[in-house]
């Protein structure tokens, strides 16, 4: 996936001003962002939901705004609220969405997938919330698509089944699925993204592993400690050599901790500089 | 590429989607008796007052009634379900959904048509069978008649539901859809001599304006089918006309599926 300069305007006002992402095949890309960044219609846009207002857009090498579908078969796409299909089952829905696709998976294999068996023959007005969210997972994935979007996906999960579903998702990147997830959990894309970018105002402020994003490996440590003259704390770029010299006296140094900054202090730091 | 040699035919997902919008419809039992109940309630009710009968044919009025209604029922199931049911489709996700997935347009469409033909048949079928109990309407025999239900049948379901869908994309909520259509449908029944019968009985203007809508040819055609032949008498032509409602209807049709082409929307997005 390749987008340059994407830009969307509505009337007046800008929500997407020059976004740049590139998404290697089979790797899980994080999109992070305050709600109203622009998160949702780049999202759309590259799933040929909306259109947009600039830029050059290459999804599995089509522009989505023009493909067709021979190209929609190889996507699939989870939506974030949809209240249709009410009265069929589970297990009829997936069946008939199975009949779009060239190269569907087995719809009893996703039921699986997605832990739903037991309501494999339940109306799907009669699920609850979170299993409303693994039936949409489950028709995303019916078509066994190269690219899969998930926006916001866990939202409402209790936290089990929330790993359930990142087990989930590892196996699809393991079987070479190209994912684009949006979400607001750090510890989500910390836990599934290769890569991520951080989306405020419009642009992306910040791209790169969930380990390095925003310099965070290399950002200054905060080493703090105690003594007889009380609490100290210091921030240095080389947090080691510190605790080398303050240690060189052979003592303990009481409460030592050396912490860099985490996913979520690095991210609202990249997304407060927007504000 | 490979995609494309192998993907399933429109003609098959559109009659999938057609047995899916089925199992959907009949299974909201609340919809159905809403749905059937309401026009076979006003022609019952409505029938049962006009007790007169026309001393020149021994025709009663409310067979005259009833056979219009039978039209009017038809395009209850079919313009305005059809209007309500897309934008409730727009509404709730299932076009967003059907949008990101590789099932054509056109398959769609063809599951609505095949809702709306089933549906629109139980109607008629169901009200046809309470007006020859209740007021003595007869189910004609001979072929020829059939013959024209059957194109009156094709051709204002057709038109009426694809104006439906245009409807509907004039709207932006699945209140204002239903609000909107049954507007234009309960005018265009007053107008076009449904609820006041026989439709002599309105002012020339009225009738002129209503004669460019398809409301008044689908039941004009359909009393031609389910009264005797002397019943013409009571049209403003004085007789069934049924090339002039063939041309109407037909022209109905094509201006439907284009102006549903040209306002379809996926979604209530702003762009």
């Amino acid at each position: 996936m390749e987008v340059r300069g994407l830009r969307k305007d509505y009337g007046a006002s800008t929500v997407v001003a020059g976004v740049d992402l590139d998404i290697r095949q089979g790797e899980i890309f994080a999109l992070l962002g305050p709600n109203g960044a622009g998160k949702t219609t780049t999202v759309e846009i590259l799933e040929g939901h909306r259109r947009r207002t600039g830029g050059d857009v290459r999804v599995l090498g089509e522009d989505p705004g023009r493909a067709g579908g021979a190209w929609r078969a190889r996507i699939g796409i989870v939506l974030q609220s949809a209240s249709d299909s009410a009265e069929l089952t589970v297990a009829e829905s997936l069946r008939h969405f199975a009949r779009y696709y060239p190269d569907p998976r087995d719809p009893e294999e996703v039921v699986r997938l997605v832990g739903l068996e037991e309501k494999r023959n339940a109306r799907v007005q009669t699920l609850s919330g979170g299993q409303r969210r693994r039936l949409d997972v489950a028709l995303g994935i019916i078509g066994r698509p190269e690219l899969l979007f998930l926006d916001e996906p866990t939202t409402g999960f209790d936290p089990e089944v929330r790993r359930k579903f990142w087990t989930l998702i590892e196996l699809l990147a393991a079987e070479g699925t190209t994912i684009l997830l949006t979400t607001h959990y750090l510890d989500e894309a910390e836990a599934l993204a290769d890569r991520v970018a951080v989306l405020a105002g419009g642009r992306v402020v910040a791209e790169g592993t969930p380990a390095t994003l925003g310099g965070r490996a290399n950002a200054e440590a905060t080493v703090r400690w105690t003594d007889a003259r009380g609490a100290h704390e210091r921030r240095t770029p080389r947090p080691t050599s510190l605790v080398n010299e303050l240690s060189a006296g052979g003592g303990e140094l009481g409460g030592l901790t050396v912490t860099r900054p985490s996913l979520e202090d690095t991210y609202l730091d990249l997304i407060g500089e927007r504000r | 590429m490979t995609a494309l040699v192998s993907r399933p035919g429109t003609l098959s997902i559109g009659l999938a989607r057609g047995a899916f919008e089925l199992r959907q419809f009949f299974r909201q039992k609340e919809t159905v008796v809403f749905t059937f109940s309401l026009p076979v309630l006003l022609m019952v009710l409505l029938g049962s007052v006009f007790g007169d009968v026309y001393p020149d044919t021994g025709l009663e009025a409310s067979q005259l009634f009833a056979a219009g209604m039978i039209g009017a029922g038809i395009i209850s199931t079919s313009f305005v379900s059809m209007g309500i049911g897309v934008a409730l489709d727009r509404e709730n996700g299932t076009l967003k959904r059907l949008r990101g997935t590789p099932m054509p347009a056109t398959s769609y469409f063809i599951g609505k048509i095949v809702l709306v033909a089933v549906s629109s048949l139980a109607q008629a079928a169901i009200m046809l069978t309470i007006a020859s109990l209740m007021f003595g309407l007869t189910v004609p025999t001979s072929p020829e008649k059939w013959l024209t239900f059957a194109w009156v049948f094709a051709l204002g379901v057709t038109g009426c539901a694809a104006l439906g869908v245009a409807a509907s994309s004039l709207a932006r909520s699945v209140n204002g859809a239903a609000a909107g259509t049954n507007i234009v449908f309960l005018a265009l029944q007053f107008a076009s001599g449904v609820l006041v019968t026989p439709i002599t009985a309105l002012p020339d203007v009225m009738v002129n304006v209503s004669s460019f809508f398809p409301v008044k040819w689908m039941c004009q055609g359909l009393r031609s089918v389910f009264l005797p032949e002397e019943a013409a008498r009571y049209e403003m032509a004085g007789q069934w006309e049924l090339g002039l409602t063939a041309l109407v209807l037909s022209a109905w049709c094509v201006a439907g599926l284009l102006l549903c082409r040209l306002v379809f929307r996926w979604t209530n997005n702003r762009e």
